[in-house]
């Protein structure tokens, strides 16, 4: 795939002896909206964190845009256009929601008006017009999120990764937020993106990527993904999808 | 009125008020009291750039302090340079040190109290390098010869030196401003809350605390060359001793953090307090250097934003706000 936006071809990092991801590859299209999903301490997060430069992959080659950006800082990517949030939301505590995301506008916009400007639309578009002039440090969980979002957004990338930004909202936040990540992939930025939350990756992905225990064990539609049993033995443990198959013909057998 | 629009005209109210207040007084001990707050505000604003904007906390600044200072005298002495002309130079060099002592431990990610560390090594190795080679006079130290008349830069009262420390004061004020309204100071406030959040968005810390560092120095070495100009004479201890170190960011840290007054009102506080404790106890040698500590401690505990935040939080409550 020469004409993707983002190709990660055969990328390893460890970490002492922890193979955190190993020879991994994929390839984001343009336009599309994907997300990478799999167990806790699959890996997810430190392939984010080579994608966007904040660790330099032990092995590997990562082109975006059509350059080869491995080992490329992060400033750099973002940059090139490459946006990225953070699992654990990384707020400029001290200053307000507006300069928090003003910072992201700076990036295409030297003047400070303008960019405060810029930033008042942005947070209008992820639902946080009326806590423009909080401290970040004052928002809930979800105001977080947002917050993240927006400032990611405001730098106008082509890319934009989400790690997990609808993990500790509530159901309702979380229905408020899937119809916001979906206007972004639909105003023509491409989004990929970590989650757990099955509902939201269900509803927006066109494409899935299972990762477990640092390498990729499954790609393909989500309804494939979730179906596949190498998935569901690295959700729920060795040998439990034929243990669930059994289950199923069982009950089947019952009623018939 | 924007928040630009009113900044910069409580800056000019300012200058026009110390101005007239400068020009109305004829008393010798208020023109010392005022030309030595002013200089004391001057080093805490410079502090504060790197300190309070960039969360960058030096324990060292006297590296730059006394750089500008021997540069000021060193041009004038053995380069025969006009003392108008080697402050802006002074200025320069303090920054040159600044970039070079940032390009070194900025490029390592030195944070925090290893920060801190560096600088004050620094400031450390300068003193003994001073000390020991020729054209800083080692030891005995450097003495500018007396030349009164406002083309040499020297005043025949402290009236003439206290307008100058004022357009250095105002000149700093109008640099913080702008930190509050630009990009560049955006992105330093940034970096200071969160250095990984700030990459993300495309900045470039290394270049912004180097910039931000330059800048603190120049304004420091600025002072340096205005404290030679009104004492005429310079030795390694004064020039890269820790006390400048101290006064410069106790004043910030006092005065309030990363905000454009509180320099300004922390080192006239402390000033203020050190010329009645020295009155009360005497010559009693380094009890300002104790009033300071006690006062840092104090200031820390209860009131953390500083002078200027327990200000703004004061008057948040008196208009039954929570703040």
């Amino acid at each position: 795939m020469s004409t993707a936006l983002l190709t990660v071809s055969h990328v390893c990092k460890s970490f002492g002896g922890l193979r955190a991801v190993h020879d991994v590859s994929l390839a984001v299209a343009p336009g599309s909206l994907t997300a990478l999903i799999g167990p806790n301490g699959a890996g997810k997060t430190t392939l984010f964190s080579l994608m966007s430069g904040f660790y330099l992959p032990d092995a590997g080659r990562i082109e975006f845009d059509g350059r080869d950006i491995t080992g490329q800082a992060p400033d750099a990517n973002a940059r090139a256009g490459m946006a990225r949030t953070f699992q654990i939301v990384q707020p400029f505590a001290a200053q307000t929601v507006r300069e928090n995301i003003a910072v992201g506008a700076h990036l295409h916009e030297p003047r400070r008006v303008a960019a405060l400007e810029a930033a008042q639309s942005v947070a209008e578009r992820v639902g946080l017009g009326s806590q423009l002039d909080k401290p970040a440090a004052d928002l809930t969980v979800s105001g977080r999120k947002r917050l993240e979002l927006a400032r990611a957004l405001a730098t106008q990338p082509k890319l934009l990764l989400l790690d997990e930004v609808l993990a500790g909202l509530n159901p309702q936040e979380i229905s408020e937020m899937i119809p916001v990540v979906r206007g972004i992939a639909q105003s023509g930025v491409t989004v990929l993106m970590i989650e757990h939350v099955m509902q939201a990756v269900m509803n927006l992905a066109e494409h899935v990527w299972v990762l477990a225990q640092g390498q990729l064990i499954a790609e393909g539609s989500p309804a494939q993904v979730t179906s596949n049993a190498a998935v569901i033995e690295a959700y729920l443990g060795h040998g439990t999808a034929a243990k669930l198959r059994q289950m199923a013909s069982d009950s089947g057998a019952a009623t018939a | 009125m924007t928040a630009l629009q009113k900044e910069v005209s409580r800056i000019a109210l300012f200058a026009l008020v110390v101005a007239l207040f400068l020009s109305s007084t004829s008393s010798g001990v208020v023109l010392n009291f005022v030309m030595m707050a002013l200089y004391a505000a001057l080093l805490a604003q410079a502090w504060n750039i790197l300190g309070g904007y960039g969360g960058q906390f030096s324990f060292g600044h006297a590296l730059f302090f006394g750089t500008g200072a021997y540069m000021q005298a060193i041009a004038q002495m053995q380069g025969g340079l006009n003392p108008w002309l080697a402050l802006p130079l002074s200025a320069l060099a303090s920054a040159g040190v600044g970039l070079f002592v940032g390009a070194l431990s900025f490029r390592y990610g030195l944070k925090g109290s290893y920060f801190a560390l560096v600088t004050l090594a620094f400031a450390e190795v300068f003193r003994i390098v001073a000390l020991s080679v020729p054209f800083t006079g080692a030891g005995v130290g450097l003495m500018v010869p007396l030349r009164e008349g406002f083309a040499n830069m020297q005043f025949d009262s402290r009236r003439g030196y206290a307008f100058l420390i004022l357009a250095l004061v105002v000149l700093a004020l109008s640099v913080s401003c702008w930190l509050q309204h630009s990009r560049f100071g955006a992105y330093l406030q940034a970096v200071r809350d969160n250095e990984d959040a700030a990459r993300a968005s495309g900045v470039n810390p290394f270049r912004i605390k180097l910039g931000a560092i330059a800048l603190s120095g120049a304004f420091m070495g600025a002072g340096g060359a205005f404290y030679v100009q009104v004492f005429q004479y310079l030795d390694p201890g004064i020039a890269y001793g820790s006390h400048t170190s101290v006064e410069a960011l106790v004043g910030a840290i006092v005065g309030g953090l990363g905000t454009l007054w509180g320099p300004v009102l922390g080192a006239l506080a402390l000033h203020a307090l050190a010329d009645l404790t020295r009155n009360l106890f005497g010559q009693l040698p380094g009890i300002n250097m104790v009033i300071y500590g006690t006062v840092l401690v104090l200031m820390i505990m209860f009131a953390p934003r500083g002078l200027s935040g327990a200000g703004k939080s004061l008057r948040a409550l008196w208009k039954g706000r929570t703040p």
